[in-house]
């Protein structure tokens, strides 16, 4: 296995082959080029694009509020939606068939209608039920509110959003702990965990590998989302801030660019945050090591192999470079 | 399970069945491994013989017979109902503490792929034995160790060989510090070359006194290590007795058989 093809003194001739030439990549480049310079050549040129009027109300505090109010919309809809999400997907897969019910006519109810809708009913809410209270159905009532003191328009935006966005996040997560090996959970069971701690422990952070790159798509769609709660009507969030400014100004499409803008900075900050949540559910089915000249997880195994000295073919390489036999097929090398 | 010592068998099975639907894939296993003794099971594939280890700690449900393991009764409480006998199923937290108790090795290692090594030994300690995480710690390193693998306990599962990851998992069963050990093909699914190392911490293992239960194919590791060997086809035992009788001199016809074609 070590030995080479033709040994000479300077080893074996090495390969100086003409590459395949690829004409179709220039032309692309080319093609795309052009193209490009068009587009930038609108953007700049065209009065209506108004680009001062762009920067002039970029940092406006309308429209930091709006970015603010994007942003937390968006980051506590998906907490609230990921945490219901993982509780239906648990449900859907319980032993308990009312569990299961329960589970498939939320998600039912909730992927059946569109969002735009149910916003709209979270805003009339406190007009359907003007209070709430706690009580026995068709008894006594021990407690009660005013409905439209519990929904303001922010928390009706929030519910319908988390609410709405639960349903489908549910099905991504039952698509991740599905994906994962049943061995792990009867490995899990042999050792005499209970049920909680296997999901926790065990099946949940591998299935986050499945369910995290669906998930950052589904954020990044929340993001834009959260433009509709004017339905509710809300409207501090960044389209609905941007769009009153233009209206105001009868400038609709420096604002429009102004809103692209931060929705695109927005979207890009959340994919590098995707980036490293992805790693870090990655751990383990990598190989770990310096990421420039990582390499191959069969390298990797192979070396492990090789220095558990457990195989006769591998004993080290010696001070001339030549592979020694070694190992014996003993454990650990025959080491005590 | 009490810690208490028994003079009972540490395995015993009667009359055990099961069935998978219409299948009836046991039909009455009778098998008894008393305390410090090593048994292997042998037997074509489908014969039942895995299905039989998985009634043990009850990762398989039985349909008709008892399963006792140290006196124990595994997976029901016995007691009466308008005045007869009746079982009662246990609860899935009274069957984990039940398993806790018996290690169980895979053919296909099942190690926690986004653990360490060490964090594969620590976590059922700590989880289920409620061990502090440095005592848990202590005594994986010194299961890892005990099984060769001082140097290879900040790998992941993908980083370690089928004979390492194998290696792994018996650490990981023997931290939980089980009466008994259960192996389900543990060299099956080894490349030819990495069966001797898991063979010899196997080994290492009987000598030490552990009561075991190997599935196995490995007729020479049967031979050597073995007190009982048990045939079993058709999900019935066909023939048991020492290495000797039923290796050396099987009585029965499909024994020889199957003899004939794994040696």
């Amino acid at each position: 296995m070590s030995q080479q093809l033709t040994p000479t003194a300077r080893g074996p001739e090495r390969i100086h082959a003409v590459p395949v030439r690829y004409p179709g990549r220039w032309v692309s480049a080319l093609v795309v080029l052009v193209l490009a310079a068009m587009a930038g050549h609108a953007l700049v040129t065209n009065r209506k694009f108004a680009w001062p009027t762009v920067w002039k109300y970029l940092f406006t505090m309308p429209v930091l509020r709006g970015v603010a109010w994007t942003i937390g919309l968006t980051i506590s809809a998906m907490v609230i939606a990921i945490v219901l999400a993982v509780l239906l997907a648990v449900m859907r897969d319980s032993a308990n068939p009312v569990m299961r019910w329960v589970a498939w006519g939320y998600i039912w109810f909730f992927r059946g209608t569109p969002v735009y809708t149910q916003l709209v009913f979270w805003g009339l809410i406190a007009v359907i039920f003007p209070k709430m209270s706690l009580g026995i159905p068709f008894g006594p009532q021990f407690w009660s509110i005013s409905t439209k003191e519990v929904f303001t328009a922010a928390v009706a935006a929030l519910v319908g959003l988390a609410l709405n966005e639960a349903a489908y996040l549910s099905e991504i997560v039952r698509a991740g702990l599905e994906s994962v090996d049943h061995g792990q959970h009867e490995a899990a069971r042999a050792l005499g965990m209970k049920e909680g701690p296997i999901l926790r422990r065990i099946v949940l952070p591998q299935a986050m590998r499945v369910i995290v790159p669906p998930t950052g798509n589904e954020t990044i769609s929340m993001l834009k989302t959260t433009s509709l709660v004017l339905a509710v009507p809300f409207n501090l969030e960044l389209q609905f801030a941007t769009t009153a400014i233009g209206n105001r100004t009868f400038q609709p499409v420096p604002l429009l660019i102004v809103a692209c803008l931060w929705y695109l900075l927005m979207t890009s900050v959340f994919m590098v945050g995707q980036h490293y949540l992805e790693r870090y559910y990655g751990r383990g089915f990598e190989p770990h090591g310096p990421a420039p000249t990582r390499p191959s997880r069969r390298a990797l195994r192979q070396e492990a192999i090789n220095a558990a000295h457990t195989t006769p073919e591998y004993g080290g390489v010696d001070d001339q470079g030549h592979i020694i036999a070694g190992g014996m097929g003993r454990p650990n090398g025959g080491r005590v | 399970m009490s810690t208490t010592s028994t003079d009972a068998p540490m395995v015993d099975m009667q009359g055990v069945h099961k069935w998978y639907g219409h299948t009836h894939v046991l039909r009455g296993i009778d098998l008894t491994v008393p305390k410090g003794t090593v048994a292997t099971v042998l037997g074509p594939s489908g014969s039942g013989k895995s299905t039989a280890l998985r009634c043990i700690n009850q990762l398989e449900e039985i349909g008709a017979g008892r399963i006792h393991v140290d006196g124990v009764l595994m997976g029901y409480r016995e007691g009466e109902r308008n005045g007869k006998p009746t079982l009662f199923r246990l609860h899935p937290k009274e069957i984990a503490r039940q398993r806790a108790n018996v290690g169980m090795v895979f053919q296909r290692f099942n190690l926690f792929p986004h653990m360490t090594a060490l964090g594969n030994v620590i976590e059922a300690q700590v989880q289920v034995l409620r061990r502090s995480k440095d005592e848990a710690r202590e005594r994986a390193v010194f299961q890892l160790e005990r099984v060769g693998l001082g140097d290879r306990m900040d790998h992941y599962p993908a980083q370690l060989s089928g004979g390492q990851q194998q290696r792994v998992a018996i650490a990981r069963a023997l931290a939980m510090d089980p009466e008994l050990m259960l192996f389900d093909e543990p060299t099956s699914a080894l490349d030819p070359e990495l069966v001797g190392e898991v063979l010899a911490v196997m080994r290492d293992l009987a000598a030490s006194g552990m009561t075991m239960i190997v599935v196995t194919h490995e007729i020479g590791f049967a031979r050597e290590v073995a007190d009982q060997v048990v045939f079993m086809a058709d999900g019935v035992v066909v023939e048991r007795g020492t290495p000797d009788e039923v290796l050396s001199n099987p009585r029965e016809a499909r024994t020889q058989d199957f003899l004939s074609k794994v040696l």
